[in-house]
């Protein structure tokens, strides 16, 4: 009897307890997103729109984050088609050196982001390249690339091959095949692997560091501004990213539960 | 052009991978091109800057080639407390990691499995502090547990700290704040792999008359092993070369810098780029040794 009241009530009381844990620090954030600081922000003086509505106020915080959205976009866009075609490959062909290519791909996994920052910061200043904006997306590129590959690749491996050699049963070019067919069926994948990319690139502080030089995207500006009191306008656009991608899920998830009913109701 | 190729090649269903040839290095050595120039030959010069020496002209932040292996000894000898303290703080953390992750994975992927809306909410709230920067979460924490704040003050009011106790700057807090931030990553592979777990082989088990933590013991837990050594890859690494949670600007204190302090603080600082190089060199091999006996024995085609 006892036993099984523990099995029953422990659990989702831990699981509950430790989700309100792991949002502390995000409704702390939001909450201090509405604070009427002067200059840093950490009493608590009052509720006010004003940091929202004027975000710009503090130019710092808008360049930072526009900087930190083209970086992004950027460096996402190459990565996944980069990503992509190595996953494509991966699935779909026999080729020499396997173990050696999984090996390239995995590495940069498991290579700790300062030893990324500092090699790739070593070979900029040999190469007598200046560190900017270029430098911090050449980096940006090349540590999503493995997460675009390890998502997409998972998307491959529940393909028919048999959806495309009917395609080309029924005299599809080459190129008609790969555009209505692979693609849209791989669409799914190649977005959510983009979105993680995206959300990585975003929020990459460390290997942007030490290759920005003195460009500044949004996390560089906030450890920047932690010695001094970060102003509240970088709680409004640390919440407003928050929001927009919770939505994003939201909208993902409830459009796959819906596709899915449907399908059960035919 | 690539994917013109790749279009007229691909294998039939029955051969699976087979068809090699051109097509697959149209896709392939783009990507493994950029790796190659952007992320190998770093490493490489990353040993080569380790043993550079002090310009002959004596400029701060110069430094000619050599093979003053000598850095190597200055970087150990030099940061041996910061080494050692990175890694008993990524391995206590990772510890500490698990032990609160695996509840949560267990749940999710098990107990949540029939109830599709309760698991999609809860694996939402998994990934929820990625969408926020963790600089500002970790700073969050920073204001939470400030010197005024009110858990320190609940903390002296009821006794348990002295009047010039503190939490912010200690050992305590670095370690709390990696562990907070590296949750998911420990969550995701864990559940990743429980949702696969054949529950008839559980129930196997209770039909044998084993209690349930023994069920636990020789089934669930050994079959999970896969997923907890990846989270705890995915925990550890990061944890290893971190500087924001343990710099004094957000947790820590004087006396709790680690091996990302010390590598920032020297190139990024005092520019002492051998010093730096020498220092990622040997984390990158620590690094290396763990990985190859993880590829040993699993092999190289689970890596991804």
């Amino acid at each position: 009897m006892t036993r099984f009241s523990l099995g029953k009530y422990l659990l989702p009381t831990y699981v509950f307890l430790t989700f309100l844990f792991l949002m502390v620090p995000i409704g702390y954030t939001f909450v201090f997103s509405f604070n009427d600081s002067i200059k840093s922000n950490i009493i608590w003086r009052g509720f006010t729109l004003d940091n929202w509505l004027n975000v710009c106020d503090q130019a710092d915080v808008c360049g930072a984050f526009g900087n930190s959205l083209l970086v992004a976009v950027t460096a996402t866009t190459v990565s996944t088609v980069l990503g992509t075609m190595i996953a494509i490959a991966l699935v779909r062909y026999r080729f020499k050196f396997r173990s050696a290519t999984n090996l390239l791909l995995f590495l940069p996994l498991a290579t700790p982001e300062v030893v990324m920052g500092a090699g790739l910061a070593a070979q900029f200043l040999d190469f007598g390249w200046t560190k900017g904006l270029t430098t911090v997306i050449i980096a940006h590129v090349m540590f999503t690339l493995s997460f675009v590959v390890v998502t997409v690749k998972a998307r491959v491996a529940t393909l028919d091959p048999a959806l495309e050699e009917a395609g080309r049963d029924l005299y599809a070019s080459p190129m008609q095949v790969f555009w209505k067919i692979t693609f849209p069926l791989l669409l799914p994948g190649i977005l959510s692997a983009a979105m993680l990319a995206f959300a990585l690139s975003f929020d990459d502080f460390i290997i942007t560091q030490f290759n920005s030089g003195s460009v500044d995207t949004f996390p560089k500006f906030v450890y920047t501004a932690a010695s001094r009191g970060i102003p509240p306008e970088a709680n409004v656009v640390g919440s407003f990213v928050f929001i927009v991608a919770i939505a994003i899920v939201i909208a993902v998830q409830v459009r796959s539960a819906m596709k899915k009913r449907k399908l059960l109701s035919k | 052009m690539a994917f013109v190729a790749f279009g007229s090649q691909a294998p039939t269903k029955e051969q699976g991978p087979s068809k090699t040839g051109r097509a697959a290095l149209f896709l392939l050595l783009p990507g493994l091109f950029y790796l190659a120039l952007f992320f190998i030959t770093p490493l490489v010069s990353l040993i080569i800057t380790s043993l550079k020496a002090p310009s002959a002209t004596g400029a701060i932040g110069r430094y000619d080639f050599g093979l003053e292996f000598g850095n190597y000894v200055y970087a150990v000898t030099q940061y041996a407390p910061q080494i050692f303290r990175s890694f008993s703080f990524a391995i206590l953390a990772t510890v500490i990691a698990l032990a609160i992750s695996y509840p949560i994975a267990y749940f999710i992927a098990v107990k949540s499995r029939n109830r599709p809306l309760l698991k999609g909410i809860l694996l939402t709230l998994v990934v929820a502090p990625f969408f926020i920067s963790f600089l500002l979460r970790t700073f969050a924490w920073k204001q939470i547990f400030s010197n005024d704040s009110l858990v320190v003050n609940v903390l002296k009011d009821i006794g348990i700290f002295g009047a010039d106790s503190y939490i912010i700057g200690t050992n305590f807090a670095v370690v709390f704040g990696l562990v907070y931030n590296f949750i998911p990553f420990m969550t995701l592979p864990i559940y990743a792999n429980l949702d696969r777990l054949d529950l008839s082989l559980v129930e196997a088990g209770s039909d044998l008359y084993a209690s349930p933590s023994k069920t636990f013991r020789k089934i669930t837990l050994p079959l999970s092993l896969p997923g907890v050594i990846s989270g705890t890859l995915l925990t550890f690494i990061p944890i290893s070369g971190d500087y924001v949670v343990a710099s004094r600007d957000f947790l820590g204190g004087p006396d709790t810098a680690m091996i990302g302090n010390v590598v920032e603080a020297n190139f990024l600082r005092i520019q002492d780029y051998p010093t730096a190089s020498a220092i990622s060199v040997m984390l990158m091999a620590t690094i290396v040794v763990l990985v190859s006996a993880y590829v040993r024995r699993s092999g190289t085609d689970d890596l991804l």
